[in-house]
Order: C-alpha cells, then sequence, then structure tokens
C-alpha cells in the first residue's frame, strides 16, 4: 500500500498509452522510485544499448511515500541509460511534479521507442494521451510550462520537460520541473529528447489515499518531522542558507576544487557563499536571496529564490531575466563559480537561471568550461575558436558559454559534449575532472579522501549523491571521522551508498539525512506500506539495489578500470590547506571495498553476493 | 474565548503540508485539489501565500443560500456547510467576495473552511507558523509588536 498501484506504458514509436499493475512483489523487493524503476529497467532493457537509441527506455518514478504528509515526500526520478555515462541513470527531482503524478493515480510511466514527430503527453488522472508538440518545440522550460497550462486550460498542472539543451543534443541535458528543479545529471534530459518527447503535462485530483496504518503514519511523520526540526543542518542551516553554507567550510578546509581542480582553495569563496547571498548588494543595496522555498511536503525548505541585479551586465535590457527564480545551491555555484576561478555571484546566477530555463546541468556544464579554461591557459584553445577570451575568473566568458552551450551555437556545441569528449578532442584527456564520463561535483578528494572512493564507484559516475561521506567527514554525521586518512573509508563509503539507496526509493529528499538514519524512515515507511519493511529489510533492499545498478554497468561493458579517479587527483599533491601535499589514496580504499561488497577483485559481485541479495 | 486562523504569508515555504492536512482532515486522503486552504505561488515575487476563508462575522455565503445549508457554529464561529442540505446551486460561491468557497464536482456540493471543528489540521501542520490558530482579538499582535520594536529601537537610537 501507498503505492498507486498503476504503471503507465508509453510506446513513443506506435503513439500508445497502456495502463499495467504494478509489480507488487517488485515493489516489496525494491520499495519504488529508483530501486522499483531500476528493476524494471535493468529487466526490459538489454544494457549494450546506445542511450540515444529507440531501443533505450526512461521511466519517471515515484516512491510509495511521495503524495504524502512524510516530510520531503514530493520526489520522483528519471531513470535511463546516461546519454553523457552510459552508465546506469538514475536523477531525482523535487518541486511538485511527482507528487501530482501520484495524485493522478501513476506510481511511474515508462516510455518506450521514439516518436516520429516532436510529442508531448498530457495525464489528467486515469486519462492519459500523447499531443503534438510542434507549438513547444524549440521553446525554452520556461515557455513550455505556461504554454502547456494555457493550452489545456488548467493552470493547476504541473509539467517536467526538456528545454533546448535536451533537444540540441547537449550530453548532460536535464529533465525540469515546476520552472526550476531538475533530474539534473547524466543527460536524462538528452534520452528524453532523443525520443522526440517535449514534455509530461501532470494533473492529479484523486489523491493518496491507501496508507496502510494511517494512525501510525502520523505519529511517525510527526515524530520524524521532529527530528528534522531539531537538527542544527535541516533546522536551521539549511533553510537559512541553503545548501550553501558548505561554500566557506568546504573552502576552509582545502577541499574546494579551484580552475579544474589545479587547486584545492579559491580566494573568491566568500564572494560566491551563502553569506554573500545575503549581503545587500554594492550596486542596488538589495540582497541577491530573496527568499527560501520548499520542494512539496518539505519542512526543510532549503530551494533557495533569487533575483539578479538588474543593471548587471548579463541581465540589462533583458528584463525576462529580472524576476525571482531558482538561485545557487552550493553544487551549483561551485561548477559555475570556484571551477572557473569565477567570482561574481551575480553572473554565477545568472548562468544557473539559463541551466534552468534551458535543462542543463550545472555541475557538469560548469566543469566543463573550467576544462575549456585550463585548455585555454596552455594556448591549446584559442580566442578565435571560443570566439571570446576565456581565461580563468572570466564572467563574461562564463554568461557566453552558457548561453552557446544550452543552444547547441559555436563553441557551444563542443562543451555541450561535456569534458571528457572535449578534453580528449583536443589531445589532454587527463584534463577531464570525470568519472565514467560524468564530472565532479564540489568537494576535492584530495582534502575529503572518502570522496575519491565515493567518486570511483558510483553507479552513475561522479555524484556527491550516491555516498555523501562528507557528512561524517566533514561535518560528523553520524560520526566524525578523519577527511585525511583512508583507513575507515571503505565500510563507510558503502554504508552510505546502501542507506542512501533506500532513501531515493522512498520517495523522499536525501537531505534529510543530514538529521535522518535508517530508523527515521523505517516507521514511515513499514506504516505507509508494509510491516515488512523492518530495518534488517531496508538494509539488504539498499544492498540490492547497489549490485543491481552496478551489475548493469558491468554487463554495459564496465569494469573495475573504470572505478577509478583522474591522474590530477592520484599524483597532483594538493598546494594549500589542510590536506597540503596529500593525493586521494584510492588504491588503498579500493581493494577492501571490494572485499567488504563481496565482490571478486574484477569488481564482480560474486555468486554468493548475489545469492544472499535475491539477484 | 474565539479563535481564528491568523495567516502569515512571510513565514510560508509553499510546502503544502497545510493542504494535505485539510484534505486528509475532510476527504480521508492526501489531495491538494480537495483542500479548503490554498497556497498560491507569486513565481515573480518569490511569494508563496495561503489563503482561506476568515469566517466574516457577517457572512455573505450563509447569508445568500437560499435553503440555510450554511450554519454557524456558536462554538468555534465558523460558518459550516451542511452537506446534507446542500443543493449544489452555488450562489454562495458567487456571494462571497474572496472567493473561499468552492464548488466540488465529485459531490455536487460546496465546501469552505470549518475550521475542523477548533483545531484546524493546517495550523497543526504548518512547519513555519505561517499559519497559527490564535485568540481572535489579537490577530495583529505579532506585525504590531514588531512595529513597537522598531519605535524603541529608534528612541534609544
Ligand atoms: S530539503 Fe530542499 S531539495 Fe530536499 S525536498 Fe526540501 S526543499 Fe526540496
Ligand atoms: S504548511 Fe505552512 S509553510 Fe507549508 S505551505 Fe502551508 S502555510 Fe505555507
Amino acid at each position: 500500500m501507498a503505492w498507486a498501484g498503476k504503471v503507465l506504458r508509453v510506446n513513443l514509436t506506435a503513439g500508445t498509452c497502456a495502463s499495467e499493475p504494478l509489480n507488487m512483489q517488485w515493489a516489496r523487493d525494491y520499495i519504488g522510485q529508483r530501486g522499483l524503476a531500476t528493476k524494471y529497467f535493468v529487466e526490459e532493457v538489454d544494457a549494450k544499448v546506445d542511450p540515444l537509441s529507440p531501443d533505450n527506455k526512461i521511466i519517471w518514478a515515484t516512491g510509495p511515500l511521495t503524495g504524502t504528509m512524510a516530510s520531503t515526500g514530493g520526489r520522483y526520478s528519471v531513470i535511463t541509460k546516461g546519454a553523457l555515462t552510459g552508465a546506469i541513470a538514475c536523477s531525482n527531482s523535487g518541486g511538485y511534479w511527482g507528487a501530482e503524478l501520484k495524485m493522478a493515480g501513476w506510481d511511474m510511466i515508462i516510455f518506450e521507442g521514439k516518436s516520429a514527430k516532436p510529442v508531448y503527453l498530457v495525464i489528467e488522472n486515469d486519462k492519459a494521451e500523447l499531443l503534438d508538440a510542434a507549438f513547444i518545440w524549440g521553446k525554452s522550460v520556461w515557455e513550455t510550462e505556461p504554454a502547456i497550462k494555457a493550452k489545456h486550460q488548467e493552470p493547476q498542472m504541473r509539467v517536467s520537460s526538456i528545454g533546448r539543451a535536451g533537444e540540441t543534443g547537449c550530453l548532460y541535458a536535464a529533465v525540469v520541473n515546476d520552472l526550476h528543479r531538475a533530474a539534473g545529471r547524466s543527460g536524462v534530459g538528452t534520452v528524453m529528447g532523443s525520443k522526440n518527447l517535449k514534455a509530461i503535462a501532470v494533473r492529479g485530483t484523486k489523491g493518496v489515499g491507501n496508507i496502510r496504518d494511517f494512525k501510525a503514519f502520523m505519529a511517525a511523520t510527526t515524530a520524524a518531522k521532529k527530528v528534522l526540526h531539531d537538527n542544527a543542518v535541516t533546522g536551521q542551516g539549511l533553510p537559512m542558507y541553503g545548501t550553501q553554507v558548505l561554500m566557506n567550510v568546504i573552502n576552509t578546509m582545502g577541499a574546494l576544487p579551484t580552475r579544474n581542480h589545479r587547486d584545492v582553495q579559491f580566494d573568491g569563496a566568500k564572494d560566491i557563499s551563502a553569506e554573500a547571498m545575503h549581503e545587500p548588494r554594492k550596486t542596488d543595496g538589495k540582497k541577491n536571496l530573496v527568499t527560501n522555498q520548499a520542494c512539496f511536503g518539505c519542512t526543510i525548505a532549503c530551494g533557495r529564490i533569487s533575483k539578479i541585479d538588474e543593471t548587471h551586465f548579463t541581465v540589462q535590457n533583458r528584463p525576462q531575466y529580472w524576476g525571482a527564480s531558482g538561485g545557487l545551491e552550493y553544487e551549483a555555484a561551485w561548477a559555475l563559480g570556484a571551477a572557473n576561478g569565477v567570482n561574481d555571484l551575480e553572473a554565477l546566477t545568472f548562468a544557473n537561471f539559463i541551466c534552468n530555463e534551458h535543462g542543463m546541468d550545472p555541475i557538469s556544464f560548469g566543469a566543463t568550461v573550467g576544462a575549456v579554461m585550463e585548455l585555454y591557459d596552455m594556448g591549446v584553445l584559442t580566442k578565435e575558436q571560443l570566439g571570446i577570451d576565456a581565461r580563468y575568473g572570466s564572467a563574461e566568458a562564463l554568461a557566453y558559454f552558457a548561453e552557446l552551450t544550452c543552444k547547441g551555437e559555436g563553441f557551444g556545441k563542443e562543451i555541450a559534449q561535456g569534458s571528457k569528449r572535449l578534453t580528449a578532442k583536443y589531445g589532454h584527456p587527463d584534463l577531464s575532472m570525470s568519472v565514467k564520463g560524468q564530472e565532479f561535483p564540489a568537494y576535492d578528494s584530495r582534502g575529503i579522501q572518502g570522496m575519491g572512493l565515493a567518486y570511483a564507484t558510483s553507479n552513475r559516475g561522479a555524484c556527491h549523491l550516491r555516498g555523501y561521506t562528507v557528512a561524517s567527514e566533514v561535518l560528523g554525521i553520524p560520526v566524525k571521522t578523519d577527511p585525511l586518512v583512508t583507513e575507515g573509508k571503505a565500510g563507510l563509503v558503502k554504508a552510505f551508498q546502501d542507506a542512501t539507496a533506500v532513501f531515493d526509493s522512498a520517495g523522499v529528499c536525501v537531505f534529510t539525512t543530514f538529521a535522518w538514519t535508517l530508523a527515521d524512515l523505517q516507521p514511515q515507511l513499514a506504516a505507509a506500506c508494509s510491516d515488512e519493511f523492518t530495518m534488517d529489510e531496508l538494509g539488504k533492499i539498499g544492498e540490492r539495489v547497489w549490485n543491481m545498478e552496478r551489475e548493469f554497468n558491468n554487463r554495459a561493458g564496465f569494469t573495475h578500470k573504470d572505478d577509478n579517479l583522474p591522474k590530477r587527483l592520484t599524483t597532483e599533491p594538493a598546494k594549500t590547506g589542510p590536506a597540503k601535499g596529500l593525493v586521494n589514496g584510492l588504491d588503498k580504499m579500493l581493494p577492501e571495498y571490494y572485499q567488504l561488497r563481496g565482490w571478486d577483485p574484477q569488481g564482480r559481485p560474486t555468486k554468493e553476493t548475489k545469492a544472499r541479495l535475491g539477484l | 474565548m474565539q479563535k481564528s486562523l491568523h495567516i502569515n504569508p512571510d513565514k510560508c515555504t509553499g510546502c503544502l503540508q497545510c493542504e494535505m492536512a485539510c484534505s486528509y482532515e475532510h476527504h480521508g486522503s492526501f489531495n491538494p485539489s480537495k483542500s479548503r486552504i490554498k497556497v498560491f505561488d507569486f513565481h515573480d515575487a518569490g511569494r508563496k501565500v495561503p489563503y482561506t476563508c476568515t469566517q466574516c462575522a457577517e457572512a455573505w455565503c450563509l447569508q445568500a443560500c437560499p435553503v440555510d445549508a450554511i450554519k454557524l457554529d456558536l462554538v468555534t464561529g465558523a460558518k459550516v456547510v451542511m452537506e446534507t442540505v446542500c443543493v449544489g446551486c452555488k450562489v454562495c460561491t458567487i456571494a462571497c467576495p474572496f472567493g473561499t468557497v468552492n464548488y466540488v464536482q465529485d459531490t455536487g456540493k460546496v465546501q469552505k473552511c470549518d475550521l475542523c471543528g477548533g483545531d484546524p489540521a493546517c495550523a497543526t501542520a504548518c512547519p513555519t507558523g505561517a499559519i497559527t490558530y490564535i485568540d481572535a482579538d489579537w490577530t495583529g499582535l505579532e506585525r504590531m509588536q514588531q512595529w513597537a520594536g522598531k519605535l524603541d529601537n529608534q528612541a534609544s537610537a
């Protein structure tokens, strides 16, 4: 229970929509969202499939807690084989769309095939149909959402769509809903675009009512909300500063990757920090930050709502960018800022707006620009090629590249391929700061050793959201570990990876884990779904999900050799800060990690491991 | 003592816990589309504003109803729709200057906030204090206090 019990299967080639019952055995074995949709995906799709071919599928999936009063219970994920990585991709988004799909009576939507012409899907409760998208193809997310609502005379409709980046084949195009919430990483928007699918518009008025034990559910969710409220990070830090609370902290500890990871500290960090967003600007006396806002059901409310200075060079005479919209969170502020040496907060906010408007992952975009600026600095790329002077720190170059890249114009076409392909093309593959083709987020693994292992082994390529040992190594959650040592990190990474897989499958936000452990989530899931969801069972499900993803990647052709870091991080020591002189000690952690996982030295789950997990 | 719902939009984050609580209380499911309190999104201004019936003393809806389906709850002061009496003519939705009486297609009747019999679920659910249920005579007290605080600062400056 708490599942809607229904899957919508859309065949884009044939133009058909069909309802089928949810596989309840799988729901009990994989919960929902990330776990359950990945199960459907790996059962139905050949791991060797070309991500952009019609044979790839793409799934929008909610969890059992999506659309309930559980705090942060509004999440959905997009699952496919990633265009950027060729690995399993699962990108998670908040906002209101996920809850709306659940309210319409669906757990997930599976898209297969490819439409001959651009279409969008409209769901009104049980009714679903594909319609001609000619009037929105070529439009941004910010144009698409109001256009669909107007056409259907339904202002309450929620839309999940791609912008120009997804249409023009940018390999890290995002799926965006509610104007600025995104399933951002790995190119899930690229796959959507490759299928000629522009948008999914949903109106759900059926609600979510089939909670197994309502009284127990209300008691459990109320207790869990109190835990969030009383915790310093989720109760004060995140609502006040958002994830940007980390900028100065991570810089001070010498783990803020700067100028394509040449440095680990950025002298401009304070200018682009949470604190700076709260400071009245010198130019107009107003603050960059307007307010914080929440996703559906969220009692944390980390979201940033910002306004750009109307006189800033990026938006002069462009009133469409003067309104309040989704502001900088930490990863974006880092990728658009420190990764390129840019310390202009307004320019970063503008680039972030562009990423939202046109559906592009700001992490991979910003990090790729970091690589471009390094190649420019080395003289490999020239002003003539790029169309602009692209020295480190240039806010003009950042803003210029953002607009070119999302539209696939000029040199933006090459930036849109991501740093792995771009640096290889210009003869310097070692300068791509990525794993499995996906760019790093905002933590330098020389200063936070565990993150090196988390990145190297992440099933969707370099990512902070698959095993966030920063919580332990920096913030002391649940226990403080020394960020500069490798001892004990293999077990730490595994524990974070498995627990995160459960949160991602439940329908709640991973940011709850700053305060919640599995023990806080378990009573909510058990009351909503089934008393089979015990602590033991959830632990096992997390591990099962992780191994299932791993097996897909192995079948897709990845090996232990791909559990690797760029040479820079394992051979060039950090130059400053507490980690000065250190490289990442991946080779010390990886064998132990394989062993703890029950994998052979080639990184393959053994027969015994698979049997133990029921795979 | 009579109490009122008091709304402070500055505190609202748009989480919709209030809408879910309301719909659960009255319809038995989490269903914002059925909520009697609605949170409006003024996107470009970055504002979320919850809005519901303020229980007018001289209620237009109550006066307008041709079948006397809207009744005053003497304890809470709420104007309550009696579903069994309501004929779904929607005259009250026209009479209400604020639009806070709404027609429900599923039931063929109207619905409006009834203060949950004196323990409003939205106020209990709101995590930010944007909705509170307070002494009806003091709905402006918090704001008054803020301004009073400013006066004091100026005096001592
Ligand atoms: S913590 Fe932030 S991202 Fe997560 S649900 Fe709440 S507002 Fe959304
Ligand atoms: S519960 Fe409170 S903060 Fe959340 S939407 Fe309603 S009024 Fe706003």
